[in-house]
């Protein structure tokens, strides 16, 4: 019952954010999940990434607030890198026969092609933003990103007055939006 | 308004931070334009899938820096891997690479080897064994009785030249084909190649007693000669070797000896190569069998293109045939290393079919009794 419960709180908690809950559940799985993939033909890097793959995907999941948990984070973190990984060794071509399997595992399929999708869009804002170059790009992530205000931003870039930055930045989003449109339509339609 | 300040309003619009009577003039302006509108529909859209964007990348931020500093701490294992841990890593890493290439080189050696030695059937196996197992005795008898060895020696040669072929176990067989009437023969080479003895069969059972003239192991190719005064020379030969290379998907037959009486089967040339881009020869279309080795391939000008020497193990209908023009190559050489040999130097390769004009079925019964089945022990 209190270990349920804990789980509970620690999900309220990864729905936030919250620091402490985001370490708490790394701490617990990532050893695991390291010992999954280096056993079957990865590297650390790979377990890392695909590790925090699996930690997004259940982010993703507990701010969705319809997500209830029907199994152990464990369980569920697993199951999701476990198919990450597969997906990714057929992707590369490697080798590998199965995962050697002693734990058991819930389906995660939908969840997997949810988060591919939404990487797939991410990772394509991403590239846009970069492709500005700069000062757009950090002037544009500091607004959009970080939340600062005009006058702020005016202050750290060294615009004269908020008014400048303003017009600087509404030339930058015009680029953006060109881009992110004509690929969001592509990727869309 | 400029345009600065229009999308300025959309932000505030979107966001909520209009007071109200900002906020119904901005919505009467919507109304009354359309471009407005979709200004904000649009722009909507995209700070939503910027605001994600935004949570997305600071949540990867975070689970980056809790990894850091989880293992910094030493909560979770090091990614640094280092001495035997990092051994160990790259064993797991690539054991099933190196399982899978040892496996690949052990079939690849085990294709190999067939490939040499699968038209070449061992007609007795049972008796190779007994043989191999005879030979220490013999050697141990040499050794303490040299001098007795050397009497003997003298007798068995006498007695070889009586010794009744029958006795003798054959394990290896295969097929060649006359290129002279004197009783010079073509085969191939990795029939008769570890053979002491060999005889040659024709398609009427004779059998006669030939001995290797040279072989050449590049090409596969061996000459025999037959010894035995049983043997009367021919006086023609009715096929002709070519010396040029056929044309893919050229009809082809082969008579040979895949058990004790000759065998007809028929294809066509499917490639002017042969295994793997081999230039030495050509690929066949034809069902062959062990014992086909060393068999004339012809056209139906009845001309010999090749000597059907392998077949691939993997697919079934694949020969493979040493290209006609190798013949000529290899008795050029044997008249040059023996061009002191009459006999040699008079062998004349028949470059001219007497059987061209004729259907196949008549020249398979003009040209059966030039083809022997060749056996080794």
């Amino acid at each position: 019952m209190k270990s349920e419960n804990n789980e509970k709180t620690l999900l309220q908690g990864l729905a936030r954010s919250d620091k402490k809950a985001v370490e708490t559940i790394y701490r617990e799985n990532y050893n695991m999940i390291q010992s999954l993939i280096i056993n079957n033909n990865g590297s650390a890097d790979d377990a890392k990434d695909i590790f925090q793959e699996a930690m997004i995907v259940l982010y993703e999941k507990t701010r969705s607030g319809t997500f209830e948990l029907n199994c152990r984070i464990q369980t569920y973190i697993y199951s999701v890198c476990r198919r990450l990984w597969l997906k990714r060794l057929q992707q590369l071509n490697r080798y590998s026969p199965e995962v050697t399997d002693t734990v058991e595992t819930v389906p995660v399929e939908e969840e997997i092609e949810d988060i591919e999708r939404k990487n797939a869009e991410f990772e394509m804002m991403d590239k846009a933003i970069d492709s500005l170059g700069e000062p757009c790009r950090s002037l544009l992530e500091a607004y959009y990103l970080k939340k600062k205000s005009m006058i702020e931003i005016a202050a750290d870039f060294g615009y004269t007055n908020a008014d400048n930055a303003k017009t600087q930045k509404y030339k930058c989003l015009m680029r953006l939006k060109k881009i992110f449109f004509s690929q969001y339509k592509n990727g869309n339609q | 308004m400029d345009d600065i300040q229009i999308l300025d309003a959309v932000e505030r619009y979107i966001r909520g931070e209009m007071n109200p009577d900002e906020r119904l003039h901005f919505e009467n302006l919507r109304k009354s334009s359309p471009e407005v509108d979709q200004m904000v529909v649009e722009h909507t859209l995209f700070l939503q899938q910027i605001n994600k964007f935004a949570e997305w990348k600071k949540f990867r931020d975070a689970l980056h820096n809790t990894h850091i500093n989880l293992s910094e701490q030493g909560k979770i294992d090091s990614a640094k891997l280092k001495g035997k841990a990092k051994v160990v890593y790259l064993w797991n890493r690539y054991k099933r690479v190196a399982a899978i290439a040892a496996v690949i080189a052990g079939v690849t050696t085990l294709i190999f080897t067939s490939l040499v030695n699968y038209l070449t059937p061992h007609t007795d196996s049972a008796k190779v064994q007994e043989l191999s197992r005879d030979i220490p005795n013999i050697k141990h008898q040499q050794n303490v009785q040299v001098d007795e060895v050397n009497n003997l020696k003298n007798e068995v040669n006498n007695i070889k030249s009586k010794i009744n072929l029958q006795s003798i176990p054959f394990k290896a067989g295969g097929t060649g084909f006359l290129i002279d009437g004197k009783g010079f023969l073509v085969t191939n080479a990795h029939i008769v190649h570890t053979s002491r003895n060999i005889a040659v069969t024709n398609s009427k059972g004779e059998q006669f007693r030939a001995v290797l003239v040279k072989e050449f192991p590049d090409k596969d190719i061996a000459i025999l000669k037959i010894d035995d005064d049983k043997f009367k020379p021919l006086s023609s030969i009715p096929y002709g070797i070519s010396k040029t290379e056929s044309d893919v998907a050229e009809p082809i037959y082969t008579l040979g000896y895949p058990r004790n009486d000759i065998v007809y089967s028929e294809g066509y040339l499917s490639a002017k190569t042969g295994f793997n881009g081999d230039t030495l020869s050509c690929q066949l279309g034809i069902a062959a069998n062990p014992g086909n080795s060393g068999g004339p391939v012809f056209n139906h000008e009845g001309e010999v293109i090749g000597i059907l020497s392998t077949k691939e193990t993997e697919a079934e209908g694949v020969a493979f045939a040493i290209q006609s023009k190798y013949i000529y190559s290899a008795i050029n050489e044997l008249k040059k290393s023996n061009y002191k040999d009459t006999a040699y130097q008079s062998l004349r390769i028949p470059v001219k079919s007497s059987v061209r004009n004729m259907d196949t079925k008549e020249q398979v019964k003009k040209i059966q009794d030039y083809v022997f089945f060749v056996k080794g022990d």
